[in-house]
């Protein structure tokens, strides 16, 4: 098998992987701070990526450009629906804020099938179909520039929860929920805020994710299935470790297609997701419980 | 002398005349003369094979409208179901609809969910038309009420391999390699089986480097389309859904991969309207050798008026002609039997003999099995951002070009 052919593939799953990574960031932090699974986490992304074909299509706004408005809206999205539904179901039993989230899924697929159908829709910008070739390599121009935007978004979040004292805080609310109320930060508000964030990044993934594969409504519930089990091999909670295992599926898929079969890409994945879950349950990269 | 009727009595004569009533009851349902009949149209309508499940759709649902224009006696009732997409899903939508009381069931684009449709349909005894499916195990099941208008997986690749040669003779270009590539649903693998089985029959020029199969829910094909370009091959042989063509194509400019023929033998995807809006210029070229509508046929082009009528921005190709022909069918059955009771109208469909219709080929009727084997493919080439048909050239429509042009020139 030809060597760059290995390079090539190689190179194209880490950056998939990048973009993978960022869509699960945003489960991850939020599972993190307010430990809450959400089970909408890939109709949401849906939802924005419906937002960036709109947009496109409206006003030819390019998605690299409509993520930022998308991402503000899916900001107040998710901190609305932290704050007006998710907070009164913050001390119930898992089981209820489970169903609660996957009710909220299910609305927002029907929701998109009502008023997109169910056709896909894709954004076709003038650089879509170009490759730029290093050496002797030929990779794709939308997933560099993709996986470079997904490496910004992630170090910017990273630095928003060192450096700020809200992001500060905010980990503070991660780390000891009692000792938080204690010192007086008002935890409710500060959990809608991380629900908030962890929708942005979602709402920049959708967006950027038209440029890679077309959309339908029903690309939620698979969207959300490959984020858990991104943010599981990675860590649930830990941001660093969404970025790697979405970096280690996308090059898993990469490669077992190229030296296996293509149609066990898949298999591989999960694979790898069982040998952690057997071999170090908290994830690559997450604490120890 | 007055006659005192007691309460045991009254309750006794009471449940007596009940039981009259309810035994006669059915009597009289099997001696009415239905007046419409109630046709159960099962398709995936969401999912990821839900723009073909209602192209089928549009091809049932305009059929009354056009029969009754050709003179048929077309008192029909659609009842219409989605299945999503899915096996389970279309098999409970079947029997949702028999309990309903859907008289005949047409469906599923799909050959795993019609194979599902067709358990529930001979189990129920309810007459079960197949109009787009080919795994060919649906009619080799021994079932009595199950009938396909669609050409099954040998039958596709033989005509597709034989039109090939067609193809090669044409243009003066014949490959010396090619990389199959499929999906591997139970469409694609029974493909991929007949092609294993019937290519040494066939004599092709060309040999088949590699084989490779994917999911066709897949969200990319990048890695399939590198590795089909490291061997080289001349031609690209796809047995492919929608989205899949699509992504396969826009991998293989985006790695600037030109193979000078893009043929499948046989499988949706390139002719669809779904693949030219997304494409555009770059949809032109690929050949697809499949079953189509004969362009030259009267019934044709009074479907296609109407179609276009009914349907200004959707394209008229297969899915809705194979549908309409399913409706004819189910139609013309009900009138010869002029019940609507399974056995009958499976007795009567057995017997269909429809010479003037819309997809090209012979007699449209259905052997021992259930099968028609009258259908015949033609070569389709991509021109002009629509298909024509290029082959037979009795009945094409433009010339056939190759080879493939440069993605970079168009």
């Amino acid at each position: 098998m030809p060597i760059e052919l290995v390079f090539t593939v190689a190179v194209q799953g880490i950056l998939t992987g990048l973009v993978y990574g960022l869509m699960a960031l945003g489960l991850s932090v939020i599972f993190g701070v307010v430990r809450v699974v959400n089970f909408a986490h890939g109709e949401m992304m849906t939802i924005a990526s419906y937002a960036a074909i709109v947009a496109f299509g409206a006003w030819n706004i390019d998605p690299l450009v409509a993520m930022v408005p998308i991402a503000v809206i899916l900001f107040a999205v998710g901190y609305m629906l932290q704050a007006v539904l998710i907070n009164p179901f913050i001390n119930r039993p898992e089981h209820s804020q489970f169903i609660l989230l996957a009710a909220v899924a299910i609305i927002m697929v029907n929701g998109l099938l009502m008023i997109f159908g169910p056709d896909a829709r894709n954004v076709l910008v003038d650089y879509a179909l170009d490759s730029i070739e290093i050496g002797p390599l030929l990779v794709d121009k939308v997933r560099v520039i993709t996986a470079a935007l997904a490496l910004l978004i992630a170090a910017g979040l990273f630095a928003f929860f060192k450096l700020t004292r809200t992001g500060r805080a905010i980990r503070a609310c991660a780390d000891n929920y009692l000792g938080a109320l204690v010192v007086g930060l008002n935890v409710k508000k500060l959990y809608a805020l991380t629900f908030g964030i962890g929708s942005a990044c979602v709402g920049a993934a959708g967006a950027m994710m038209t440029l890679l594969i077309d959309t339908t409504p029903n690309l939620g519930p698979a969207f959300t299935l490959q984020a858990f089990v991104i943010v599981i091999i990675g860590g649930l909670g830990s941001m660093p470790g969404a970025l790697l295992g979405g970096v280690l599926i996308g090059l898993s898929e990469a490669m077992s297609g190229l030296f296996f079969a293509p149609s066990a890409k898949t298999m591989f994945g999960v694979g790898i997701l069982i040998l952690v879950l057997l071999f170090r349950p908290q994830g690559l990269l997450g604490r120890k419980i | 002398m007055t006659t005192k009727i007691t309460r045991r009595q009254f309750a006794a004569g009471t449940a007596a005349s009940a039981a009259l009533l309810a035994g006669s009851a059915p009597f009289n349902i099997v001696r009415a003369q239905p007046k419409a009949l109630k046709i159960g149209s099962i398709h995936p309508r969401s999912g990821y094979q839900a723009q073909l499940g209602l192209a089928c759709q549009r091809g049932i649902d305009i059929a009354p409208r056009v029969l009754k224009q050709l003179g048929m006696n077309a008192e029909v009732e659609i009842m219409s179901a989605d299945t999503e997409s899915n096996v389970d899903i279309a098999r409970s939508r079947a029997e949702k609809l028999i309990n309903d009381g859907a008289q005949v069931l047409i469906g599923a684009f799909d050959s795993g969910q019609s194979a599902a449709i067709a358990q529930v349909a001979e189990q129920k005894g309810v007459p079960y038309i197949v109009n787009v499916a080919a795994a060919p195990q649906i009619t080799e099941q021994g079932y009595k009420f199950v009938f396909r208008n669609f050409p099954t997986a040998p039958m596709l690749v033989g005509d597709g391999l034989n039109l090939m040669k067609g193809v090669f003779e044409k243009s003066g270009i014949t490959p010396k390699t090619a990389v199959f590539m499929h999906c591997n649903d139970t469409f694609g693998q029974s493909m991929a089986g007949a092609i294993k089985a019937m290519a040494p029959r066939f004599n092709l020029p060309f040999q088949i480097v590699e084989t490779i199969s994917y999911d066709p829910q897949a969200k990319d094909l990048s890695v399939e389309v590198a590795k089909a370009k490291a061997t080289g091959a001349e031609m690209v042989m796809p047995v492919t859904r929608l989205n899949d063509a699509i992504l396969i194509v826009r991998e293989m400019i985006k790695q600037r991969w030109e193979p000078k023929i893009i043929m499948s033998p046989g499988a949706p995807g390139f002719y669809e309207g779904q693949f030219y809006k997304t494409l555009g210029k770059f949809s032109n070229g690929m050949i697809t050798n499949v079953p189509w509508y004969n362009p030259r046929s009267s019934i044709t082009q009074k479907l296609l008026d109407e179609f276009t009528k009914a349907y200004k921005n959707e394209m008229f190709e297969l899915n809705v002609g194979f549908s309409f022909e399913a409706v004819m069918v189910a139609v013309d059955a009900f009138n010869r039997a002029k019940t609507a009771n399974g056995k009958e109208l499976a007795d009567a469909i057995r017997q269909t003999k429809i010479e003037n219709h819309v997809m090209a080929g012979g007699t449209l009727e259905f052997d021992a099995k259930g099968q028609n084997v009258n259908i015949r493919s033609v070569t389709l080439q991509n021109l002009d951002q629509r298909p024509k048909v290029v082959l037979p050239l009795e009945i094409a429509e433009d010339n056939l070009a190759l080879p493939l042009q440069s993605w970079s020139k168009r």
